[in-house]
């Protein structure tokens, strides 16, 4: 009998760590089963971060290293050139890239570092206890937003995507969602795409998943999904927003 | 073959990092050490290695800290407020066991300081700079050929430990041209001799037949960190009684002893002419590490010495250790001078003869 669903290799055979709901888990196995379909578990070397997938090499069956908090795309760049063939990826949250981290991702990107960035946005600092990201919606409370966020006061969430895209070294960004199957199934199709791109060498890939944490949101885990829907999606539109042809066709 | 060759401090530093094997350098513009960074750009690529012009020092050191994990012999070079960035980064190459051969070009502080020579950055180069338990092994050369050979010998003692190495040069040694002999070079290791060579980095686990590696410094149970970090301080242990270095001259029958490392162990050198010229016996003590500090060479001052006295371009950093090493046995004193001013060796005679008299 054939059957129809085995779990990667790629993940190792324990339960994470995570909190029920979070969708951390997902995105961990769905990087992994792109990674074992493509063949290159063997040749994989991920870099984790500070965030709550600090841990995500206890999961993920592959060489991996832990960053300083933001860091991730420096220490990156440093294993590019060392290994000129390897698989190399980022796995970063939204406080770890989009504000300690800034200067590290757009600079990256900028050079066209032939990585993979897998940004996971839930809008929220998650490992710190729920404090306001940069990406934190408009309105929405978080321990230091007590309020919501003030636009006023602190600025709009930034849209990371949009600014990568805007960058010349970023060959393929694309932001997916990880509310529904449907959306899983893409999200891994974004996966596939932009690890086959790394392999072509182009430039930097970025792949950014709308992610949950109803512990600091203060959601069950299925209304969580439902804010991904209602207020993320809205705020923070999925789809390709580069891909790397235009850049072919000039080479 | 050897070449002898006059050359200025920064570019002897940069070729010598690169004679040493150190095929991955990463580095962001300050003086006085923009030549080093401006060097590696012309040479490295061409050479079979990776030059890369980081974002900051947070990039570089991080930089340093992927390529040094996934095996590279990693350098890379900043000055005082520079080397303040990568504090975050040093105390993770520790922590994670990741060897690389750091150059510090140090000037004036606190703050961005001043350009001038200094050696402020005591403290942050031994006491280590950062978050944690953990210690950058630290060599303080006085001239260029001895900076040539501890930055030639720094990868190897960082491979050996585990542990990254400082070179602490101050600006004066960056700048000035002194005739050196450059060492041969080392071959630069290829990417796929690097699992045998270091087994324990991140190269893809196909290089292990499926055994993974995982390079981290997080420890969530408290026995876990507890264990990691006395392991570490074995390994410091060790060091301590294999690193420690240091030169001593004329202790024998010296009314008054200097301590000084770099630029300032020069200038005693001169100074401890005059005194005797004037009929004062004096000698010098000159740590060539400073982690691990050789405190045992104070063992060998004698019945005659009246006062040892630390000669810093600092406000008695250095003069911490110099109490330690000395015990109660003798008073210490300091000269000093900061703000990146240089006292003349007269300057330092004088003074020193006016500690004699005030004792
Ligand atoms: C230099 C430094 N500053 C702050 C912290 C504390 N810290 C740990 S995780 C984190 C935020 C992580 O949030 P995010 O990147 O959104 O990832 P998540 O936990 O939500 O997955 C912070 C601020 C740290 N570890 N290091």
């Amino acid at each position: 009998m054939k059957p129809i669903f085995t779990i990667t290799e790629g993940m190792l055979p324990v339960s994470t760590s995570y909190c029920p709901g979070c969708t951390h888990g997902i995105s961990h196995r769905i990087v992994m089963e792109c990674l074992d379909e493509a063949g290159k578990l063997g040749e994989a070397i991920g870099v984790a971060p500070i965030g709550c997938s600090v841990v995500s090499h206890q999961f993920m069956n592959v060489d991996m290293l832990e960053s300083a908090h933001g860091r991730a795309p420096a220490v990156a760049t440093g294993i590019r050139r060392v290994h000129p063939d390897k698989v190399i990826f980022t796995y970063q949250g939204d406080g770890d890239l989009a504000s300690i981290g800034m200067s590290e991702i757009i600079h990256a990107a900028n050079r066209g570092e032939t990585f993979t960035t897998f940004f996971i946005n839930n809008a929220i600092y998650g490992m710190t206890g729920g404090q306001m990201a940069p990406t934190t919606l408009v309105g929405q409370k978080s321990t230091t937003s007590p309020d919501g966020r003030d636009p006023g006061a602190v600025g709009m969430p930034m849209r990371m995507s949009e600014l990568i895209a805007s960058l010349d070294g970023a060959v393929y960004v694309e932001r997916v969602a990880l509310d529904t199957p449907a959306h899983v199934r893409q999200a891994k199709k974004a996966v596939a795409a932009a690890l086959e791109i790394q392999e072509k060498r182009l430039g930097f890939t970025f792949v950014e998943f709308l992610s949950t944490c109803p512990t600091n949101w203060g959601l069950t885990p299925a209304n969580a999904l439902k804010f991904v829907e209602e207020k993320l999606i809205p705020y923070y539109p999925l789809g390709v927003f580069k891909t790397p042809e235009r850049k072919e066709e000039a080479v | 073959m050897t070449d002898k060759v006059l050359m200025k401090g920064n570019e002897a530093f940069a070729e010598t990092a690169i004679r040493a094997g150190c095929g991955y350098y990463f580095g962001y513009p300050i003086t006085p050490q923009s030549e080093i960074p401006e060097y590696m750009a012309r040479e490295l690529d061409r050479r079979g290695g990776a030059f890369l012009q980081a974002e900051s020092e947070l990039g570089a050191v991080n930089m340093a800290y992927g390529a040094g994990a996934a095996g590279g012999s990693v350098f890379i070079s900043s000055s005082s407020p520079g080397i303040a960035l990568m504090q975050e980064g040093l105390s993770f190459l520790c922590c994670a066991g990741v060897p690389a051969t750091v150059l510090n070009v140090s000037r004036c502080g606190p703050g961005i300081g001043g350009i001038q020579p200094g050696q402020a950055d005591y403290f942050q180069a031994t006491r280590g700079g950062g978050n944690g338990d953990y210690h950058v092994f630290v060599f303080a050369p006085d001239r260029l050929q001895e900076a040539v050979d501890l930055i030639y010998e720094a990868p190897l003692i960082a491979d050996r430990y585990r542990n990254p190495v400082m070179i602490l040069a101050d600006g004066m040694l960056g700048q000035m041209m002194e005739p050196i002999v450059l060492p041969e070079q080392r071959p630069l290791i290829k990417p796929a001799d690097i699992p045998a060579y270091k087994p324990w980095t991140v190269t893809g686990k196909a290089d292990r037949g499926g055994k993974r590696n995982v390079v981290q410094s997080l420890y969530m149970q408290p026995e876990d960190l507890s264990r990691h970090v006395e392991e570490m301080y074995a390994n410091y242990t060790r060091a301590e009684k294999e690193l420690a270095r240091y030169e001593a001259d004329g202790l024998e029958g010296a009314e008054i002893v200097f301590v000084a490392f770099g630029t300032t162990a020069r200038l005693c050198r001169e100074t401890i002419e005059l005194l005797g010229d004037r009929g004062v016996k004096a000698g010098l003590i000159r740590p060539v590490s400073l982690w691990p500090f050789p405190y045992r060479a104070f063992d060998e001052v004698g019945p005659d010495t009246k006062a040892v006295v630390s000669v810093e371009l600092s406000m008695g950093q250095m003069m911490e250790d110099v109490k330690i090493g000395v015990n109660g046995r003798k008073p210490v004193r300091l000269i000093h001078r900061v703000g990146g001013l240089v006292p003349t060796s007269v300057e330092v005679m004088d003074e020193a003869i006016a500690i004699l008299e005030g004792i």
